[in-house]
């Protein structure tokens, strides 16, 4: 059962990030992007999430918590760059 | 919470201890913190543990801020169940509200004058705000006596702010600060 | 693997799947940035909560003792959004981006002890 649950629950995932890259490509504005990008790293991670399921290995976990430090630093940063023009005052 | 209410009686006005173990809670979470992250119950990985929740905070504690103490642990309790009951309840509402046409959802900014005064709780309380649908805190004032909170749908702002300031700033203002 | 832990693990995965749409779809199709600022910070961070519950339920039931590992993502996403929200939001309060007309207390984000 899960062996279709999971393909389901990829290709729905798949499609969010897909509607999020289109909000990148289409922005309008800065703020909009940051938010994009920040959505596409949260639906990155509940990817690799269920590919470690479908895989039944433990592997992609570390991978996942580092996309989540990386993504979350990553936002606060541009975010700041937006607010001062400088990253470090 | 746990950790914290364990950390009570360990307290004391001990200036040895305490000089050797800065910040209990945080000593806590980072005891638990590695055991979750090797995955493993094993007597050397608790010891390693034990290491790391003595050498971090040990070595960091003068850059951190002041100690805040948890006045009333099972109040933390239940206002955190109410949290994750509100965030799993409340999304459902916020899903809908997404998914109908867009010019019918009246969005709106609101002030909320704010009572908790720490660092601290203003934090918790805006991270609560923008976790329950619906809200999102987007500002500060400069004065830190309002918060700008921006609402997906609202009737009736009054109300909101109300409920908002019944619901979670009450319970935070006396965990924390009373 | 019983077929009721299968069936619970199902509904947590898709259920965690479709609010991360939810979440995207608020984000492609609402009208302002304010607006849509909502969707991912709340619908998509809950859809990886969902997910993870499912893989701790799926890791935990294979008979190789318990396996908790993945409660730090989902902490740590919920500690993170509201952040990641509020300073982005922050910033376009900074520029200034325009919010629907029908936006009620507009004057609100005008105030200069605000921005």
């Amino acid at each position: 059962m899960l062996s279709t649950v999971i393909p389901i629950a990829l290709f729905i995932v798949s499609l969010a990030l897909v509607l999020n890259l289109w909000r990148l490509v289409i922005g309008p504005s800065l703020p909009d992007r940051i938010l994009a990008l920040d959505t596409m790293y949260i639906n990155a991670i509940a990817l690799l999430v269920l590919y470690g399921i479908y895989q039944q290995t433990a592997f992609y976990f570390e991978a996942a918590l580092l996309i989540a430090v990386m993504g979350f630093v990553g936002t606060v940063v541009l975010s700041k760059y937006l607010l001062r023009g400088d990253i470090i005052e | 919470m746990t950790p914290s209410t364990k950390t009570q009686d360990t307290e004391t006005p001990v200036s040895f201890w305490r000089r050797c173990w800065p910040r209990p809670v945080l000593s806590w979470l980072l005891w638990v913190l590695w055991l979750l992250l090797v995955n493993e119950l094993s007597v050397g990985h608790m010891l390693l543990a034990l290491f790391w929740a003595w050498l971090i905070p040990f070595y960091t504690h003068s850059f951190w801020p002041g100690v805040k103490s948890l006045r009333r642990p099972w109040l933390a309790l239940k206002f955190l169940s109410v949290v994750v009951w509100d965030i799993l309840v409340a999304n459902w509402v916020v899903a809908r509200l997404i998914l109908r046409p867009a010019d019918r959802l009246q969005p709106a900014f609101m002030l909320l004058p704010l009572d908790v005064q720490e660092d601290f709780t203003i934090t918790l309380l805006a991270s609560t705000i923008s976790l329950t649908p619906g809200t999102v805190s987007a500002d500060l004032s400069i004065d830190r006596r309002h918060l700008l909170i921006h609402a997906l749908h609202v009737d009736d702002e009054q109300q909101a702010i109300a409920q908002i300031k019944q619901r979670y700033e009450a319970p935070l203002k006396e965990i924390f600060e009373c | 693997m019983s077929l009721v832990l299968e069936i619970i693990i199902s509904i947590c995965l898709l259920l965690g799947a479709g609010f991360a749409l939810v979440g995207s779809i608020g984000l492609a199709r609402l009208p302002d940035f304010y607006m849509r600022l909502h969707g991912p910070t709340k619908a998509s961070t809950l859809g990886v909560g969902g997910m993870i519950v499912g893989s701790l339920i799926f890791f935990s039931t294979r008979g190789e003792g318990v396996s908790l590992h993945e409660i730090l993502i989902a902490i740590f996403l919920f500690i993170t959004a509201p952040v990641s929200a509020h300073i982005v939001g922050k910033a376009a309060l900074h520029l200034q981006l325009p919010a629907v007309e029908r936006t009620r207390g507009l004057s609100a984000i005008n105030r200069s002890d605000i921005r």
